[in-house]
């Protein structure tokens, strides 16, 4: 491998791993309260055509993450309306909110079909040469250099806060945490707002700073690899970051073998995040599974 | 599951009023998005009823739409019994018709007696064996089932992809790739002059047969034992270890068949895009029918339907067919919200 190439994964795989990540602190804080959302593939489109949208309307890139961010939120309202009000079954919740958001982002975008926008705008990092090796490797759109902090503030979020001592009692044992005084379905409203703008702004991500153009399910299938990948962490927004980088580097790897003409087909390339996402979870096994919030995927009722 | 006419009308009766509720409902809300949006809802609607119900051919057209939905929420159904989860119906649909393909091309010389039995086996193998792998890790205790059928689903279609690219690729098609066209022997049979092929039959049999074999046999008891409280079956002495295995492939095995179907009856060639979501919706249409197999044949009809105004505002409105999916999943979403807490699937 060259150092041009190098260069190239090593960047793509930041781009890429980066909306990968914003999705998958998104899920996991939902899963620390104990809610899983198969749904997070209906987000990140609804979000990739919303900020696409938003972007071509009004020319401002940041305005785009704002509209993602919040039909993020409107979306799993609905989903948390149904979950924790309703007690509805979650997986089947979770697939029909990815149907909802199939059709509801090809209703938004489709007027949008080959706009020109510009993106993102990439911002250098100061005092490097332009066009010199640090300067390629430095040089992203805001939310990349953000996306790392994002984790951080996930983690600090989730075990060194009142509030994420509330939810991780609500995602381990709802009953103890009314008891403790503690609304735990409250709580839950809360994580899936969060979880809902994370994932709204990582379909931003890939609309505004990764293909520049809206495509029906332009996704493909990245919202179940981030809910692997919460797995992968062990529901640790720490360890989500590797996870997101490795699987970024995965489609990184593949975009730049790609470019440089490999004698591979693209479709068997193009397996390569879903194989390896099967692949850690077999290796991680079963015993990964004792890291899940207790309570993940049923609902409280109540205990009044 | 009641088997005489009678108690099935019944059931469908009862079934039929809530359903008729959910949809109208579902419908406003769909209209009210359809009309945001600048479109004209009511005409969609209207046009869809004339297409469907106006001539024998918009209905046919209905019934062979529905053949991959029966097939595929059955692949959802069985597993579901035990307690499995299988979201995997699209994956093993392309996986079907792969293999089916393989031996369409590789026994071409041979007669349709022959041939055909044999692609309608290599079908249910090809979409068995892709479930059975999810299967597999659930029972080595590796990997749930239900986001190894997930991402599967994304890994099967590359898969056919590859092949119509690579090696099937035919010397005639340029522009869209796809396989050389299968020969007559290979073709499974038309009815009425219409697209209605022998996968109806292939469907209603799976149907028949996943309702008596529930009802009415050992296997289905102690399928139902599983469902009903696993560790009280362990200790009965059930291996639910292989029950688990067998129902994954015979789930995936039925929507291998649909897969078949739509490779020799609709097609006649392996192409890109075998299927436009027939998997996923036939897990919502067997979880919306609660796994019954007559509740199956009325979600299927309506699914049917609804993704049939999908192909009538692409074509008379120019609104992307997908969009469609915001009507299923608010009919979703309104079953969902009146259903109490944690029933199948």
């Amino acid at each position: 491998m060259n150092f041009a190439l190098a260069v190239g994964v090593v960047a793509g795989s930041i781009l890429s791993g980066t909306s990968l990540l914003y999705a998958t602190l998104g899920e996991l804080v939902g899963e620390r309260a104990g809610i899983v959302n198969l749904g997070l593939e209906g987000l990140m489109l609804i979000g990739a055509a919303s900020g696409f949208a938003a972007t071509a309307l009004t020319g401002s890139p940041y305005l785009g993450i704002a509209a993602a961010a919040a039909a993020g939120v409107s979306v799993n309202l609905i989903f948390a309306y149904l979950v924790v009000t309703r007690h509805a079954n979650q997986l089947a919740t979770g697939l029909a909110l990815m149907f909802f958001g199939i059709g509801l982002s090809a209703l938004i975008g489709r007027p949008f079909v080959g706009a020109l926008i510009t993106g993102l705008p990439r911002l250098a990092v100061p005092g490097l040469e332009p066009g010199s090796v640090g300067a390629r490797l430095l040089s992203y759109d805001v939310l990349v250099y953000l996306a790392v902090p994002a984790a951080l503030a996930t983690w600090w979020l989730i075990f060194r806060t009142r509030w994420g001592l509330g939810l991780r009692t609500v995602g381990e044992n709802p009953a103890a945490a009314f008891a403790a005084g503690l609304r735990p379905q409250s709580l839950q409203y809360q994580a899936l707002m969060f979880a809902g703008a994370f994932g709204g702004i990582a379909g931003a991500h890939m609309s505004l700073a990764l293909t520049l153009t809206w495509d029906e399910g332009m996704t493909a299938g990245r919202g179940f690899i981030a809910i692997a990948l919460v797995i992968f962490a062990k529901w640790n927004p720490l360890l989500a970051v590797v996870g997101a980088l490795l699987f970024g580097g995965a489609e990184g790897l593949q975009l730049q073998l790609q470019a440089a003409g490999a004698d591979v087909s693209p479709f068997i390339m193009n397996m390569t995040p879903y194989l390896l996402t099967l692949l850690v979870l077999i290796l991680w096994g079963w015993r990964r599974q004792f890291a899940a919030p207790a309570m993940l995927g049923r609902s409280f009722v109540g205990v009044e | 599951m009641p088997l005489d006419a009678t108690a099935l009308l019944q059931c469908a009766s009862i079934r039929a009023k809530a359903v008729a509720l959910v949809a109208s409902v579902a419908l406003v809300v769909f209209a009210a998005l359809l009309a945001a949006a600048g479109k004209d809802p009511l005409k969609a609607y209207a046009d869809t009823l004339t297409y469907v119900f106006g001539n024998a051919y918009g209905f046919s057209e209905l019934l062979v739409r529905m053949i991959p939905l029966l097939l595929t929420a059955v692949a959802a159904a069985l597993p579901a019994r035990i307690g499995l989860i299988n979201v995997g119906a699209e994956g093993q649909l392309y996986m079907g018709a792969w293999l089916t393909t393989a031996g369409a091309l590789a026994f071409s010389d041979q007669p349709a007696f022959v041939l055909l039995p044999l692609l309608t086996l290599l079908g249910f193998i090809g979409g068995g064996l892709w479930a059975l792998i999810a299967g597999v890790l659930r029972t080595l205790r590796l990997v749930n089932e239900t986001i190894s059928t997930l991402l599967l689903n994304y890994v099967a279609p590359l898969i056919v992809s590859y092949f119509i690219f690579g090696p099937w690729r035919s010397s005639e098609s340029s522009a869209y790739p796809e396989s050389p066209a299968f020969v007559d022997a290979a073709r499974l049979p038309t009815f009425f002059q219409s697209h209605i092929h022998l996968g109806l039959v292939f469907a209603l049999t799976a149907l028949i047969i996943y309702s008596l074999a529930m009802a009415r046999t050992r296997f289905g008891l102690e399928m139902r034992a599983i469902g009903g409280n696993a560790e009280a079956a362990r200790r009965l002495g059930i291996p639910i270890v292989r029950y688990m295995l067998i129902a994954m492939f015979i789930g995936g095995g039925v929507a291998g068949l649909a897969g078949m179907a739509e490779v020799t009856a609709i097609q006649g060639r392996l192409v890109a895009e075998v299927s436009p979501g027939y998997g996923f919706i036939g897990f919502l249409v067997s979880w919306l029918a609660g796994t019954s197999a007559s509740g199956i044949v009325i979600m299927s009809f309506l699914f049917a339907l609804i993704s049939s105004v999908g192909d009538i505002l692409q074509i008379t409105q120019g609104v992307p067919s997908a969009v469609v999916n915001i009507l299923m999943a608010v009919i979703l979403f309104v079953v969902l919200g009146r259903k109490p807490t944690g029933s199948t699937a």
